[in-house]
Order: structure tokens, then C-alpha cells, then sequence
């Protein structure tokens, strides 16, 4: 699949959060204000893009010569880890207002399951280094733009009189799942109209 | 003794009041026998790790604590895929990428953390039983309104003569076909949470990666 292709696919078709719920807990809970959901988004993207060229590396150099593809969990979770720990330190370093800025969430991404989802559907996808790279990225965008559109959403929704059993976690819900309605109107059939 | 099994399964449900483990909740409840299987996973890991990390509660350096319970959780979750693939291969396939999603589901993370690694292994299995019991539940409900109003059935596994799959009559023939896909699953639990929160206003609680 060309490189477009895979970033409409992750973008908008297989939208990680609208349609395969991989990263939810941090969708509903940082998407409160428009600010924190961005910084989130932004953290996102910076860690699927690497993580899913790092464990593409991690299975093709390492597990798979070895014979040792059993082991793919959880190599795939420490080295995720460890790798929001070194990328968590060189930001510090490299760039105090960007860690200012992304710091607090980094350390909450270990335990995203886009994270993890992406790493796993990329080697799932016999994608090569360049395209799992790509649907990394393209993967943390889509998470970008979800949370964006639902914060601003959400921000709206403050000043508005909701009933009292469905304030706050129930109507954050029932909004991505009229969002998730939405994105239904991408499927299959845009990528072959787009790309033929 | 016995308050730590129950409080899993009603008080501190870990989907609908502490609201947590979310992914495959909504990911893997098109079928009922979708989430059984999953149910069954996140038990069997759940109680695996709550005994491990118990028992080597006085061994794990504070530092490294995170690292190392996630090193026995994906240990956990690495039998459940090598079982459930050799066991149940058609369930492996329609889970699909959920299962080795169990090591990120953040209930397991989070007994381990607020649990585990300050109680006994005896309370600490106690825990996990109540805690698994209340997320297979919870998935049970989410999964069996989804499947019957969505596809009018409700699967489960074959056995002798019975092919596993019960019809509703009056479903079957028009069915609510939303309700199947992305948008229909945060609906539903959307709504099941407001329905919860009508019955007792739970605090908001924050989540490992709240």
C-alpha cells in the first residue's frame, strides 16, 4: 500500500480511537480542555511514529533470526517503555519548553494501548521499517485529531445544561460515539475513489 | 476477608466506577463469546500477577517497581496467547490483537499498584478473583446487549448437538445494526454509565493514565 494510502487508512478509516477504541482511557480523560488534549495528542504521535520503527527493528533483527517470536509481548512493552523513559530524558535536555509542555503525559503513554496497538498491527501488517514508520505516525494523528475535535466539543458542552446522570464520563461517550458515526463516512470505498 | 472478592464485583466494578480497561471492553464485545474469552484471559492474568507480585512485594526495589510488574504481567499474558492459540484458535483469531493488548489494560496495572504490593497473597488472589469477576461481568452485559439487538443472536461455545448460537426470535429478521459497529459500543456504555451514575454518584476517579 503507497504511503498515502496508509495515512488515510490510520488517519480515517482505522481511526484508532473512533473505530478500533485502542487509546480510550486517555481520550476520555485528558479531553477536557483543548490545551492538555493537544499536548497529548502531540505526545501520542511523537511516541507511536518511534515505537512502531523500534519494534519493527526489535522483530525483524532480533526476534525473528533468533526464532524467538513468542517473546514479542513483552520485549514489545519494555522496549516501549524504556523508550518513553529515554524520550522523556532528551526532551528534557534538548528542549525545556517542549518538555513543559508534554512532560506530564509522557509518562502516562506507557500504558496507551494505541502505543502498543500500532507496534503489533505494524508487524501484523508485514509493513517494511519506512511504512510502519509512516503508519505510526499516521496512527497518532488520527489520535491527534479525535481528541482535538472532542475537546473542543467538550469545552462547548460546559456551558450547556446536561442531565444530571449523564454529566461528565457518560456524555463524553455518547459524543465519540456520534463522532464515531461520523467517521463511518470514510471507508474502503474513499481510499479506492482516491487512489484507484 | 470476604469484602475483598465482592467489592469487584459491584462497588469498585473496575469497567462502570472506576472506569478502567476500556479498549477491550468495546473492542472485543460484538459476541458474547468474544468477552467470555476475554473474561477468562484477563482473570487467569489478573490473578497471576496479583499472587507473583504479592509474594515479591519485599524484593521489588520501589525504583523499578512499574517495569517489573509489567515484565510478570506480559509473562501472564504471553501464556494466555500460547494457551488460548493452541485451544481455542478460532477465539485467538477473533480477538485478534486484544489479547496481547491484555498487558496495557490498566486493571491489571492497577491492582498490582494499589493492591498487590501492600497486601497478602491470600486478600491479593481474593482481590483479582472479585476485580476479574467484575470486569467479565460488566463485558458480559456490554457484549449480550450489544449482540441481540445488533445481530439478534447470542453465541456461545458448541456443545454436542447445540451449534452455539441462540436465535432471538424477532431480532434475528430486524436487527438494530448499529448497535454492531464502532459508534453502537460508546453508545451503549455510554448509556449503561449514566443508568450506573443514576443509581450512586460515584466520585470521578482517576485512572492509572488519567
Amino acid at each position: 500500500m503507497s504511503y498515502v494510502g496508509i495515512i488515510i487508512t490510520f488517519v480515517f478509516i482505522n481511526n484508532f480511537i473512533l473505530t478500533q477504541f485502542l487509546g480510550l482511557c486517555p481520550f476520555i480523560g485528558v479531553s477536557k480542555n483543548v490545551e492538555s488534549a493537544v499536548g497529548m495528542g502531540f505526545a501520542v504521535t511523537f511516541v507511536t511514529s518511534l515505537a512502531s520503527l523500534v519494534t519493527w527493528m526489535i522483530q525483524h533483527f532480533i526476534l525473528v533470526p533468533l526464532g524467538l517470536e513468542f517473546l514479542q509481548t513483552i520485549s514489545f512493552i519494555l522496549v516501549i517503555a524504556a523508550l518513553v523513559q529515554l524520550v522523556e530524558m532528551v526532551i528534557q535536555k534538548i528542549s525545556p519548553p517542549l518538555y513543559k509542555a508534554l512532560g506530564i503525559y509522557l509518562p502516562l503513554i506507557t500504558t496507551n494501548c494505541a502505543v502498543l496497538g500500532i507496534a503489533l498491527i505494524a508487524v501484523r501488517s508485514n509493513y517494511d521499517p519506512l511504512e510502519s514508520f509512516v503508519a505510526g505516525l499516521a496512527a497518532g494523528l488520527g489520535f491527534l485529531l479525535a481528541i482535538f475535535l472532542m475537546s473542543n466539543i467538550r469545552e462547548k458542552l460546559d456551558g450547556e445544561w446536561i442531565p444530571g446522570p449523564f454529566r461528565g464520563v457518560p456524555i463524553a461517550f455518547i459524543t465519540a460515539g456520534l463522532m464515531a458515526l461520523g467517521f463511518m463516512a470514510f471507508d474502503r470505498a474513499l481510499l479506492n475513489n482516491l487512489l484507484g | 476477608m470476604i469484602k475483598e472478592f465482592t467489592k469487584g464485583i459491584i462497588k469498585e466494578n473496575p469497567i462502570f466506577v472506576i472506569m478502567l480497561g476500556l479498549c477491550p471492553t468495546l473492542g472485543v464485545s460484538t459476541q458474547v463469546i468474544n468477552s467470555l474469552g476475554m473474561g477468562a484471559g484477563v482473570i487467569f492474568v489478573l490473578t497471576g500477577s496479583n499472587i507473583f507480585i504479592s509474594l515479591l512485594k519485599n524484593f521489588i526495589p520501589e525504583n523499578v517497581r512499574i517495569p517489573a510488574y509489567v515484565v510478570v504481567i506480559a509473562s501472564f499474558v504471553t501464556i494466555v496467547q500460547m494457551v488460548m492459540q493452541a485451544a481455542a484458535p478460532s477465539l485467538y483469531d477473533s480477538l485478534g490483537v486484544y489479547v496481547p493488548l491484555i498487558v496495557v489494560n490498566c486493571i491489571i496495572l492497577g491492582r498490582a499498584e494499589a493492591f498487590a504490593n501492600k497486601n497478602t497473597v491470600l486478600a491479593s488472589i481474593l482481590d483479582a478473583l472479585g476485580m476479574g469477576l467484575g470486569f467479565t461481568l460488566s463485558l458480559l452485559l456490554v457484549s449480550l446487549i450489544r449482540e441481540v439487538l445488533a445481530a439478534g443472536t447470542i453465541t456461545l461455545f458448541p456443545m454436542g448437538g447445540f451449534d452455539g448460537v441462540i436465535e432471538v426470535p424477532g431480532l434475528v429478521n430486524a436487527p438494530v445494526r448499529i448497535i454492531g459497529l464502532a459508534s453502537g459500543a460508546l453508545l451503549v456504555v455510554g448509556y449503561l454509565k449514566a443508568l450506573i451514575d443514576l443509581k450512586q454518584k460515584s466520585p470521578e476517579k482517576a485512572g492509572c493514565h488519567l
